[in-house]
């Protein structure tokens, strides 16, 4: 292809040929105007685009303008620790970084490139950014919690590639490995879609993490630090340009544990392998020093955001690990509930402790007969015996005498059928039944010979391991019941006070003496050179609810021990249930050791204390150093 | 023919609205590459400015007739420039584009497009027939799609794009028949998009993409797009003020100062500054379109015609693409974005238009 000769020369000699060059042209003057009217439309349809853009809707353009460069960033206003009696950590926090996909920047094909570089499943990444699709565009995707140094290094080299990853700092709970004190603490997580309908939860945004279970929940007002804020001006790649406000973040508080991580350990020990439950407390104040509940688990796995294999395999154990059996296990206490039975027999003046029942292994009542545990019988049982031996027949007959609504009234009084108030959630009440509660409940009449079942603890009486350390508490401190609590208030709950007749108190106590030490049925909870004291049980499972969800019919009773030491001045009450144990004796070891753990600490830190004081007292006579005076615990 | 012209003789309203241009022009260089590395950009602008005056007076004392006679050289220097250009061309943001020269980096295509005018004007004023014969239009097509398709490789779609408009506004105004008007349009209209719809794979769009404008992907368009409709959205009526729009000072808009100039233009100075500068840009199109009127001949004519058309693709193409009318596409909006080849080749095209207005009187 050639361009026409441009020489003039050339282009005569063809000129016959062509008609002359025009220099006229108004063939083309109506093109011209067409190209002129093409333009008219052109700048009319270029000034309503803006007018769209720039009158129409002055709102909506600007307030994306703002959502583009002014952010918030969090300042994480960490939790408070949660310490023991002592005030050593048992759960803190611990510093990281989380990373967040700013969903409006995401391109693609940029999800293989941050899959592997954050060492993440591609295909499980692309099912997260779908499954958000429908979320509002601002909010952010979080990627990955607890970046690494590598993950955080790649973040920051590759922030030009990558506009929409950003890292924000945050604070994990680190909470004891192997379940330890789980029930307890609880955990946190982020606050749920339904709790923000909820009138209580209004005070929290959305995200917020917030205690969940145990102590964490209970507590989390004290625990719950407040989140500071940075308002700033942000560039295309993120840099912050300058600052618009900020404010300062407030830590949580640390929150001091009545529980001994000394006698805790002891008891996770103890118990270790076994499904049930321990409770120790100090019935002269109602410090909880210990409580534990088996199966347990990881707190540490709700920590960031448990994993769904993790939440379906604690959510289908059979062994429900979620229930804390210290206080929500409803079971029938078993022979544990006698030493209230004689009491109620006492106080009312029913029986003295001279009363005698001859034991042949059973006994009829209402033309039932009613099978004692021991086969051959205990042949003639007065109330220190009774107790000792654990004998049913002379607790049919004096439950049978004292009568439903006495044995009911004295239940209540102990603190059965009703929550102790302990500073937990969810705690269980129990039942105590009683003609009443057969009306109200089940609107028929109390068959007499459900007494004779109560009076032996089994029948549709059921306690939780906090009411029995209570109860027994309260009983061997003479009528001062106190209120359980795993923190110290400023003001704390009055006790519930009666007045028992020492004598009367003194008659159960020793018989509870006699279970340990007097070849009972407690003996293996023996401690030399400590007045321990205790009752065994065995409880039949068929007639409590647990066994009935968990279809334990065949299954083995429950075994019981709760035990206080020493017994006339009780500084320690300890409760422990074995799921399915078998028999009550076999539970008194758990209840042993953490008594010995207690007393032994308490002997180590006298001596400690002596020496420190003895030590202080030499250095003062030798007048070089004037020490202050022995300090620890008291 | 080399009769000395008097300076009142130039088009005085047009090259006067061309200076208004480049000073708003220059203000938002200015203000889009504040605390930036491109911040010398404003000051580099007006020496571009002084140089495209200087180029313009210089060129529209040779009269057009004699710069027509040298098309064929200008052509084939042209071609074979921009195929130096693809082969030692600098590379910037993926593309070569640029040829070194002395401290300036020259862009070729943009002189190129008053070559393609030039070469229109001729190739259509030497039929001296009244319709234009397809054979005639597909021979001269040729000739414009050599250069067309180097451009297209450099990648620069835009700028390819607008050797076709010069084209397309000569081949009209020469009369193409109506009926190939016709079947051109139909072609576009109807079948183009039909077959892209259900004939292509996607595989096969994707390929052709690529090929048309590899560049789309790569820089995102779709953010590009949006950040530039939120800026122009956010200036409102009146602008948030020289130096004040956080889209384009933050960094949010992409190249404030080159291809996205009038959206960071109308963040800051609102609906009432971009009437303002499409009002000139419209009166400009209009006398650039008189002057062809008033033409003392025909090729004078094509080649104010080629210089209105290639102005009023620019606009369209940069200003639709910006308020996101058209598709994104990197093309520069004349007398305003930043860089010097784009405002020389401008200021270039309005000595042409002198040219051809000096010796509208015929002796």
């Amino acid at each position: 292809m050639t361009l026409p000769p441009a020489d003039p020369h050339l282009e005569t000699a063809r000129l016959s040929e062509k008609p002359p060059l025009r220099d006229d042209f108004r063939f083309a003057a109506g093109k011209i105007a067409v190209f002129q009217y093409v333009t008219v439309v052109i700048f009319v349809i270029l000034v309503s685009a803006f007018w769209r853009l720039q009158v129409q809707n002055p709102q909506f353009y600007d307030e994306r303008a703002v959502a583009n460069s002014v952010k918030s960033v969090p300042i994480p206003g960490p939790r408070g620790r949660i310490l023991d009696r002592e005030g050593r950590v048992i759960v803190d926090n611990h510093a990281s970084f989380s990373l967040r996909l700013a969903r409006e920047l995401l391109k693609e094909e940029h999800l293989r490139p941050i899959a592997q570089g954050l060492d993440l499943d591609y295909d499980d990444l692309v099912a997260r950014v779908r499954r958000y699709r429908h979320r509002p565009k601002y909010e952010a995707l979080p990627l990955k919690e607890e970046l690494t140094p590598l993950d955080l290094a790649f973040v920051d080299s590759h922030r030009d590639f990558f506009p929409e990853l950003f890292t924000i700092p945050s604070q994990r709970r680190v909470y004891p490995q192997n379940g330890m004190l789980a029930h307890v603490l609880g955990y946190t997580g982020e606050i749920t879609e339904a709790q923000l309908d909820m009138p209580e939860f209004a005070k929290y945004d959305q995200g917020a993490v917030i205690g969940q279970f145990g102590v964490e929940q209970q507590y989390n007002e004290i625990l719950m630090g407040q989140d500071g804020q940075r308002q700033v001006i942000v560039d295309n790649t993120g840099q912050v340009r300058h600052e618009l406000k900020s404010k300062g973040a407030v830590s949580g508080k640390d929150l001091e544990l009545t529980i001994d991580l000394d006698l805790q350990a002891v008891a996770e020990l103890s118990l270790e392998g076994r499904n049930g439950a321990v409770v120790a407390l100090d019935p002269r104040n109602g410090e909880v020093l210990a409580m534990l509940s088996h199966p347990a688990f990881d707190p540490n796995k709700f920590a960031v955001r448990i994993r769904a294999a993790d939440w379906k395999e604690i959510r289908d154990n059979p062994d429900k690990p979620m229930l804390n059996r210290a206080i929500q296990a409803q079971q029938a206490p078993g022979s544990t509930f006698k030493p209230t039975v004689a009491l109620a027999a006492l106080e009312s003046g029913t029986i003295d402790e001279q009363f005698n029942v001859h034991c042949a292994g059973g006994a009829y009542f209402y033309g039932n007969y009613y099978r004692c545990h021991l086969k051959g019988g205990h042949g003639t049982v007065n109330l220190h015996r009774g107790i000792v031996q654990s004998c049913d027949t002379y607790f049919y007959t004096v439950g049978n005498m004292v009568g439903i609504d006495k044995i009911a009234y004295y239940a209540d009084l102990v603190g059965f059928g009703h929550k102790t108030g302990i500073d937990l959630p969810n705690e269980k009440e129990g039942t105590v039944p009683s003609p009443q509660w057969a009306l109200r409940n089940y609107h028929r009449k109390w068959y007499a010979g459900e007494t004779i079942s109560v009076a032996i603890g089994q029948g549709a009486l059921t306690v939780t391991p906090l009411q029995l350390a209570r109860a027994f508490g309260g009983i061997a401190m003479s009528g001062v019941w106190q209120q359980p609590h795993l923190v110290q208030t400023a003001k704390p709950e009055k006790p519930v006070t009666w007045n028992l007749d020492p004598v009367h108190v003194k008659d159960v106590v020793d018989g509870m003496f006699g279970v340990v030490n007097e070849w009972g049925t407690g003996t293996l909870a023996q401690i030399p050179g400590l007045q321990v004291c205790g009752k065994t049980g065995t409880a039949q499972v068929e007639s409590s609810d647990l066994a009935k969800a968990t279809g334990g019919v065949a299954s083995q009773p429950n075994a019981w021990f709760v035990g206080f030491a020493p017994c006339y001045a009780p500084e320690i009450v300890v409760a422990a249930i074995w799921d399915h144990g078998a028999e009550g004796p076999y539970v008194a070891p758990i209840v042993r050791d953490i008594l010995k753990a207690y007393f032994d600490k308490k002997a180590r830190l006298t001596m400690l204390r002596q020496q420190q004081s003895e030590d202080a007292a030499r250095l003062a006579a030798i007048g070089r150093l004037d020490l202050p005076g022995p300090s620890g615990p008291q | 023919m080399s009769r000395h012209f008097a300076v009142r003789d130039i088009d005085w309203p047009l090259v006067l609205i061309a200076l208004v241009l480049c000073a708003v022009g220059v203000l938002q260089i200015y203000s889009a590459t504040l605390d930036t590395e491109f911040h010398s950009a404003w000051w580099r602008q007006i020496l571009f400015v002084a140089g495209g005056w200087v180029l313009m007076l210089v060129i529209q004392e040779i009269d057009y007739h004699s710069l027509l006679q040298y098309v064929p050289g200008l052509y084939i220097g042209t071609v074979l420039a921009l195929v130096a250009t693809y082969a030692f061309g600098q590379s910037a943001f993926g593309s070569r584009r640029w040829i070194p020269f002395g401290p300036v980096h020259l862009q070729v295509s943009e002189f190129a497009k008053l070559v393609i005018i030039l070469l229109v004007a001729r190739y259509l004023t030497e039929l001296r027939t009244e319709v234009l014969e397809i054979r005639e239009m597909l021979k001269l097509a040729g000739l414009v799609l050599v250069p067309t398709f180097l451009v297209l490789k450099q990648p620069d779609l835009g700028t390819a794009l607008t050797y076709l408009a010069v084209l397309v506004v000569g081949a009209f105004i020469a009369g193409l028949r109506w009926k190939y008007v016709a079947v051109i349009a139909v072609v576009t209209v109807i079948v183009l998009p039909i077959t892209w719809t259900f004939v292509l794979q996607d595989y096969q769009k994707t390929r052709w993409r690529s090929f048309i404008d590899p560049e789309r992907d790569a820089q995102g368009s779709g953010y590009q797009l949006i950040q530039s409709q939120i800026a122009i959205g956010a200036g409102g009526m009146f602008g948030k003020g020289v130096t004040k729009g956080t889209q384009t000072q933050l960094r949010f808009l992409p190249v404030p100062h080159k291809d996205f100039i009038f959206s960071a233009f109308a963040e800051e100075h609102g609906f009432v500054g971009v009437v303002f500068v499409l009002a000139l840009f419209f009166v400009m199109v209009m006398r650039i379109v008189q002057n062809g009127q008033t033409a003392s001949d025909p090729v004078g004519m094509y080649v104010c015609m080629g210089v209105a058309g290639l102005l009023l693709f620019h606009i369209l193409v940069n200003v639709g693409m910006v308020a996101g009318a058209i598709p994104v596409t990197g093309i520069p909006l004349p007398f305003m974005s930043a860089g010097g080849s784009s405002i020389w080749s401008s200021f270039l095209a309005l000595g042409l238009v002198n040219n051809v207005r000096l010796r509208r009187f015929v002796n």
